[in-house]
């Protein structure tokens, strides 16, 4: 039973996604809402105990903590298998973490603007946890587009015509970065053989002179359409849009969504171009080392142009996955694993805190009336009872509200900005003592990024700091009303950051391990292959 | 044998891309449907072609698997048609959605003129 746990991130949430569709929302909402919690709340206990397995190595896994499942028992390069590893694990971890606020604060009216909202919830969830388990580029590509399809409805949640506009301009875009997919997958496939990441790694320093710029034309094409999930800069003009008009615990989910992108690059890159790459180590490192630079200046632009919180929350988002994208592209380099330690560290915290922000921005916005009269405001085009919206506003706090929310606010700017205590800081510290330390790239361009860096969190600051004193200071006495069920995820939210913060030491340890384990690529593209069949292993080994 | 697909391959993408980039939604659904026509076929060539053989080996003894077809892009392709089918589909309806509650078939749900 044990060796089964790997998989259960992927079961929990589609069995409980699949039986919730057998119910009528308006009656069952307090259930579904309950077993939306339940089976989250699962996947985060199982997501802790794969990080404890991962860390210290599991009953059927080989050395470093890696482990394999093959799925319906079919041997390594045929059948598809599913590899948890730390990095895997501690994205497991990460996206549980945001989905239990997400949920909470979904519940206190959000999730009553649409149907199947719970059950969409946890198809995302599926597709999420499948993409970061799977060792299979086709299988990625399913669970990319299980993932793609819940975001779909989750983005149109709400309705109005905002959110169709940008949901089909992300539709749209997310169809074609499919189809780039597609293409790259067959040309890899075409020329190596094989689907199977571990495989690849092991094949990719003997493919032919002849062929390898086929190979790196196919890479290059995967990359594109991860490129644009992840929202690199020259394809992520329709980001800031969509996640802005995504309905609020959505925009908090969507949060870890650019890192799906991000991790696939980091994944794959590390694996075919790292030291092991034989002729092609290194491929497209300078690439992503740019883009990243230019995702972060996009994105710090924009955070300086924006008027409005949301889209300021959605630029973030650009630059956290761009920190991310160049460190990785600095990694490939050679640039070591310590930076690659801070960059994790730094997206674990730079997620939950993005998430924080998307969870506050329509709590901050609010006008008299709240949540209230948007309730009534869609009741009719939904065609929701009265009822249902009578019990809702009751739970607002007043008084209080407005501190603890600019309390959390500039938490989330501390974090966000990269200034001491949280998070933000350690990482981007980690980072550049890093970028200082590194001699595979040219001095300059390590400093370009450092500069980048700090003018990325010093516009962070500038442009939310605007914002909080237009909210909090120089607005209108009036209160909002804010309900305890909103206020508690970003709460929530925030103690997990501090946590973070806390134990720093152990988090960072844990991160240089695992960027110690991306970089050591052959624990991953041989253990595959060492992983027994179920029905070729010996009795006493089968019977856990 | 070659010529003939990579040219269909390349016409369908070319229009493809071509549709996807003009300003009407009617015009990307239908853009999209033929670049998934040429990734479909472009997914199908990369098991090589092999007219005439079947991807599926008899039961029984070693038989030479150069009489066969790669069953692997075949299976790739059918799930690539499902998903591709099924987004298209989804995306149609949003393309209704939009035009009911803009009034307008332009993708940015306001024409140009009235910027």
């Amino acid at each position: 039973m044990n060796e089964h746990l790997i998989i259960a991130p992927i079961l929990i949430p589609f069995v409980t996604g699949a039986l919730m569709l057998l119910y009528d929302d308006r009656q069952r909402r307090e259930a579904k809402f309950w077993l939306s919690i339940v089976s989250a709340a699962a996947q985060l206990l199982i997501a802790v105990e794969l990080v404890v397995r991962a860390k210290t190595g599991g009953d059927i896994s080989d050395a470093e903590g890696i482990s394999f499942y093959l799925l319906g028992d079919w041997a390594a390069p045929y059948g598809i298998v599913l590899v948890l590893d730390r990095l895997a694990a501690m994205m497991l971890v990460l996206t549980a973490l945001l989905a239990i606020p997400s949920l909470v604060y979904a519940q206190a009216g959000w999730s009553r603007q649409g149907p199947h909202y719970y059950s969409l919830f946890q198809f995302l969830l599926m597709g999420l946890n499948g993409a970061f388990l799977t060792g299979d580029i086709f299988n990625l590509f399913v669970f990319f587009e299980i993932l793609l399809a819940a975001s779909y409805g989750l983005l149109l949640h709400g309705s109005g015509q905002l959110r169709v506009r940008a949901g089909m301009h992300y539709i749209a875009m997310n169809l074609a970065a499919s189809l780039l997919f597609l293409i790259g997958v067959s040309l890899i496939y075409g020329v190596t053989g094989t689907l199977n990441m571990a495989h690849l790694a092991n094949l990719i320093s003997s493919v032919s002179v002849e062929d390898r710029p086929l190979l790196h034309a196919g890479v290059a094409v995967l990359a594109v359409a991860f490129l644009v999930k992840a929202g690199s800069w020259p394809l992520s003009f329709w980001l800031p849009t969509a996640y802005m008009a995504a309905a609020a615990p959505v925009g908090a989910m969507f949060a870890i969504m650019t890192k799906v992108g991000v991790y696939a690059i980091l994944r794959l890159s590390m694996l075919l171009f790292g030291e092991t790459g034989g002729p092609s180590a290194g491929f497209g490192a300078n690439i992503l080392i740019v883009l990243g630079m230019a995702t972060v200046l996009f994105g710090l632009l924009g955070i300086l142009a924006s008027q409005g919180l949301g889209r300021m929350a959605a630029h973030s988002v650009l630059i956290s996955s761009g920190t991310v994208l160049g460190i990785t592209g600095f990694a490939l380099a050679g640039g070591g694993p310590a930076m690659l330690s801070g960059a994790l560290y730094y997206l674990i915290g730079s997620v939950l805190a993005t998430g924080a922000l998307f969870l506050l921005i329509e709590p901050m916005d609010r006008e008299d009336g709240g949540i209230a009269a948007m309730l009534a405001l869609t009741a009719d085009a939904y065609g929701l009872d009265d009822s249902d919206l009578d019990e809702v506003p009751d739970a607002g706090l007043a008084l209080p509200a407005m501190t603890v929310l600019g309390i959390c606010f500039a938490l989330c700017v501390l974090m966000l900005a990269g200034l001491p205590p949280l998070p933000g800081f350690i990482g981007k510290l980690a980072m550049v003592q890093a970028l200082i330390a590194q001699t595979a790239l040219p001095a300059g361009l390590a400093w370009a990024f450092i500069a980048l860096l700090v003018v990325s969190g010093f516009a962070t600051l500038v442009g939310m700091a605007r914002i909080g004193i237009q909210t909090f200071w120089a607005g209108d006495s009036a209160l909002p009303r804010v309900l305890a069920l909103e206020i508690a995820p970003v709460v929530g939210l925030l103690v997990v950051l501090a946590f973070t913060s806390f134990k720093a030491e152990a988090m960072l340890r844990y991160t240089s391990g695992t960027a110690a384990a991306l970089h050591d690529t052959v624990a991953y593209a041989y253990g595959v292959f060492a992983t027994p069949r179920v029905a070729d292993r010996p009795e006493e080994g089968a019977q856990p | 044998m070659e010529i003939i697909l990579s040219a269909a391959i390349g016409i369908l993408s070319a229009s493809g891309i071509w549709l996807v980039l003009r300003p009407r939604s009617f015009q990307v659904v239908i853009g999209l449907c033929l670049l998934s026509y040429a990734v479909n076929l472009f997914i199908f060539s990369t098991g090589r072609l092999t007219p005439g053989a079947p991807p599926i080996m008899p039961k029984g003894g070693f038989i030479d698997p150069t009489l066969y077809a790669d069953p692997v892009p075949q299976a790739l392709v059918l799930t690539a048609i499902v998903i591709s089918f099924a987004t298209t589909a989804l995306f149609l309806v949003v393309m209704i959605a939009s035009r009911g509650m803009t009034g307008t078939d332009h993708v940015d749900g306001k024409e140009r003129s009235q910027q």
